[in-house]
Order: C-alpha cells, then sequence, then structure tokens
C-alpha cells in the first residue's frame, strides 16, 4: 500500500513531464519515420524497417534512464525525499516505487514503436509480442541505470550524462545506425562486451522469430541487469543514509 | 510527561561537532522553539530527532521510542516540514496531501476527511487542485506544514518555517502554528527573535552546538538582565563560553 502509494506519485510526474515525455517517446519515432524515409531513397539494408524497429526500440529505452535518474535526482535536490525519508517508507518501498512505474512506460513505448513501424509498412505478427516481452531484462537494466546515475548525479548532470552521453553510447555500441563489424577493432570489442549490442541483437533474433539466436545474448543482458540493479540498490541506500 | 528527552546527544562530521552532549526535555503538548545564529545546530538536532541521522552518541526518547534503537515506531508518531518548501512540484495540493495519507496507511474515507479537515484548518480549499510547484512561497510553505500534520503527529517539527517569507505570509503561518498549540508538541527551529519570543512556550538558545539556556522569553530576559528579548539572546550568545 505504503510503496504502492509512492509508485503512484512517480508515475504521476513522469507523465507530467511533459517535455521530457514527448523528447523520450516522439524522438524514436521520428528516427524511425526519417531512416525509413531514407531508406524509400537509398535503399540499405540496415535501415529496412524489419531491422531497424527493433534497434530503435533497444535505442528507445535508453531514455528511460534519463527519466529515472532525472526524478530521483530532482527528488534528492528538494526537501521532498528528506520528508519522504522521516515517514514509515522504508528503503525497498522507495527503490521498488522508483523502478515500479518505469516497467509499463518502458513497454508501452515498445509496443508504440511496433504499432508505428507497422504503419510505415512492418509485417504484423505474433513474434511482436515475443519482441516486447523480450524487452524486460534490457528495460530493468536502463531503470535501474537511472536509479543508479540518479543516486549519486546532480538534476544538471543526469541531463549531460544521461540525455547526451548515454543516448550516444547506446546509438552507437548497439549497431543500430552502422554494422559494427565494419568498424571492427576495440570499438567492435567494447560492444560487444555492452548490453545495448546483445539487446539489439536479441530484439531483432526475437522478432525475427530466432528464438536460438536470442538465446545467444540472454545472458550478458541478465548479466548487466543484475548487476547495475545492485549497484544501483547500494548507491541508493549509500545516498539515503548520506541524508 | 515528556515528549522528547534527550541525553547526552552528539553529533560528530569528521572534525566539526555540530551538536554537542545535548540534554533537552520537551513537555507534551509545548511549543518548543530552537534559537540560534547559523551552524548553532538546530537543524541537525531536529535532523536526529526525526530520525533523518543518527547521532554520533546519545540517545533521544521520542514519543517514548528511542531515535537510535526504534526509529520505525518514532517515524510513525512524528510529523516534519523541513527547511525548504518539501512538496512533489508535479502534483496538485490535494495529491500531495493524498500521497502522505497513503503512506501513513489511511483509509479513502479517513484521507478525505483528513483533506477536508486540513484544509479548513490551514486554508488551503482556495488552492487545493492547483499544481503545487505554481505555489508562492506562502501557500507552497502551508502545503508543506499541511503534509506534516496529515499524518496525525504526536510530535511535529517545524524547521525554520516562515523564513524567506514576506510580513503577511508570515503573520499568516503564525497564527495557523498558534491555532496548533496545545494539541501537538511542536518544536520549532527559527532564528528570528520575534518569532520565537511571539510563539514559544519554551525557547532553547543554541550556539556552536551547545544548548546556552533554556526558560520562557521572560525567564530568559530575567536571567541576562536585559531589557527585551533580542537584547537577552545578543548576551547569552555572547557570553556562551564556546
Amino acid at each position: 500500500m505504503r510503496m504502492m502509494t509512492f509508485a503512484k506519485r512517480c508515475t504521476k510526474e513522469i507523465l507530467r513531464d511533459q517535455i521530457n515525455l514527448c523528447f523520450g517517446l516522439g524522438f524514436p519515432l521520428a528516427l524511425l519515420l526519417l531512416l525509413s524515409a531514407m531508406q524509400t531513397n537509398i535503399p540499405v539494408s540496415l535501415f529496412e524497417i524489419d531491422t531497424l524497429t527493433p534497434g530503435i526500440t533497444v535505442f528507445g529505452l535508453s531514455f528511460m534512464t534519463l527519466f529515472s535518474a532525472t526524478l530521483i535526482a530532482k527528488d534528492r535536490e528538494s526537501a521532498l525525499l528528506q520528508r519522504l525519508y522521516t515517514t514509515p517508507l522504508t528503503a525497498f518501498d522507495f527503490i521498488i516505487g522508483y523502478m515500479l512505474p518505469l516497467l509499463p512506460i518502458s513497454l508501452a513505448q515498445t509496443v508504440i514503436c511496433y504499432l508505428f513501424a507497422c504503419c510505415l509498412g512492418l509485417t504484423f505478427s505474433v513474434n511482436i509480442i515475443y519482441a516486447v516481452i523480450g524487452m524486460i531484462p534490457m528495460a530493468v537494466f536502463n531503470i535501474a541505470l537511472g536509479l543508479l546515475c540518479g543516486s549519486i548525479l546532480g538534476v544538471k548532470q543526469v541531463g549531460g550524462i544521461c540525455g547526451a552521453l548515454l543516448t550516444n553510447l547506446c546509438a552507437w555500441l548497439s549497431g543500430v545506425w552502422f554494422d559494427l563489424a565494419l568498424v571492427g577493432g576495440f570499438f567492435e570489442k567494447i560492444a560487444n562486451a555492452l548490453p545495448f549490442f546483445h539487446a539489439a541483437k536479441m530484439e531483432k533474433a526475437l522478432f525475427c522469430g530466432s528464438f536460438e539466436l536470442a538465446r545467444e545474448h540472454v545472458l550478458p543482458i541478465f548479466l548487466y541487469s543484475a548487476i547495475i540493479t545492485a549497484a544501483s540498490v547500494f548507491c541508493f541506500l549509500r545516498q539515503m543514509k548520506k541524508q | 510527561m515528556y515528549a522528547i528527552k534527550t541525553t547526552g546527544l552528539i553529533k560528530q562530521y569528521k572534525n566539526l561537532t555540530a551538536v554537542d552532549k545535548l540534554n533537552l526535555e520537551i513537555r507534551q503538548g509545548e511549543l518548543f522553539s530552537l534559537l540560534g545564529v547559523n551552524g548553532a545546530g538546530k537543524t541537525t538536532t531536529i535532523k536526529m530527532l526525526s530520525c533523518l541521522t543518527k547521532p554520533t552518541d546519545g540517545d533521544a526518547i521520542v514519543g517514548g521510542y528511542s531515535i537510535t534503537k526504534e526509529s520505525r515506531q518514532v517515524k510513525r508518531l512524528i510529523g516534519v516540514s523541513p527547511q525548504e518548501t518539501a512538496i512533489a512540484p508535479n502534483l496538485s495540493v490535494k495529491e500531495n496531501l493524498e500521497m502522505m495519507c497513503g503512506i501513513h496507511g489511511f483509509s479513502k474515507e479517513k484521507t478525505e476527511a483528513k483533506i477536508t479537515e486540513i484544509c479548513y484548518r490551514l486554508a488551503l480549499d482556495t488552492v487545493l487542485q492547483r499544481k503545487a510547484g505554481k505555489l508562492s512561497g506562502g501557500y507552497g510553505r502551508r502545503v508543506s506544514i499541511a503534509m506534516a500534520l496529515i499524518s496525525e503527529p504526536q510530535i511535529l517539527f517545524l524547521d525554520e518555517p516562515t523564513l524567506g517569507l514576506d510580513v503577511i505570509a508570515r503573520n499568516e503561518l503564525w497564527e495557523t502554528i498558534r491555532s496548533l498549540k496545545g494539541k501537538v508538541t511542536i518544536i520549532l527551529t527559527t532564528h528570528y527573535m520575534e518569532e520565537a519570543e511571539a510563539l514559544s512556550d519554551r525557547i532553547g538558545i543554541m550556539k556552536s552546538g551547545r544548548l546556552l539556556a533554556v526558560g520562557t522569553a521572560e525567564e530568559l530576559i530575567n536571567s541576562a538582565g536585559t531589557r527585551g528579548f533580542e537584547a537577552a539572546f545578543v548576551s547569552i550568545v555572547k557570553e556562551g563560553a564556546v
């Protein structure tokens, strides 16, 4: 009950921050539209709607980090969190209350991306449902990363690091915009070591109904999700003690 | 019976002793003011008593529970209005109040009743549906206090509640605080002399983490041998061998 009250409040705060919301939900759609238009004029296999859409949904999730980090950093900088620390809310209530609302928002964003892609010519299939469900671990990773960043960074830093740096990292290292093998070397190794590339590959595989291929990329995503969630809980508890 | 009793309460930050061996007794229903210049240790004292920060040493009994060992029970008894206006800016005033009721486990019926009551008491009816982040400073502070009060606390901590408010807003807030006297134990921190004198049953004067004097405004004036309360405060703080 207490935790749900707090989660409800977080949902309202996120959904009422319209600039963030429009950018977070609108930007992936604008990219889909733009790259699809490019594809019709200059055909590039990477930008074919079947290939592009799963990658864009992974990229779109990076905005969840920005949402959660901004909310937590704002709360920390205002006296609201201080007030709430003097209430019967527990650390568990806070952590789940911050993370829970973003999970349905993440899934809604993925669904919107796929529906929009269907309008642009993507063939609707039952695999889309698997692809949406397959996004859950990556959504948890992004939300937890937001909790981590929000616990250690200020509002301005969050804007720079989560808003600019992280979304770009996700875009470049996921292999959505270009084939990572073309760059190769150290860049490809880094991309392979991070979860973005694996998430994009898994998402594409799920969308194509290739579950065997998807399974190959599950482990790094789960591993990163677990590590980042543990780190974010640790950092949140530490800042809670500091307050 | 005491609402709060501190015993040798100490808070140390590296080389700085923010609160030094504080021994204080506050009676139930009393409005007790902690007065002092900046850095006197008022806010740190409130943070310890409201379980926001752990004391380095010593303990305090708040509403019958230890702040070091029974913080969960203490949190159920207290309401805190921090120094800054502590509201959720994108939520309406009503939603802010509903959130506090939900956090304290109130039923829907009780929540409605409490909101009606608190709005009447703090004259918030006109702004109930407005976004909290868009309110004026005076209303914002009033909402902040309403959020602390709505949980029916036995003990209310008001940390510099009138800081930065204009004269009218300050006077209105004083009236609100006066209306609470006797019903709730109030611990108020301020560095406005006239505020402490006008509102308090008793006043504690702090400097550099130490409690220099405690008494009614009149007792403090008499003990300092001065004409007014401000002169008494200056005299006590200057003479305080810290």
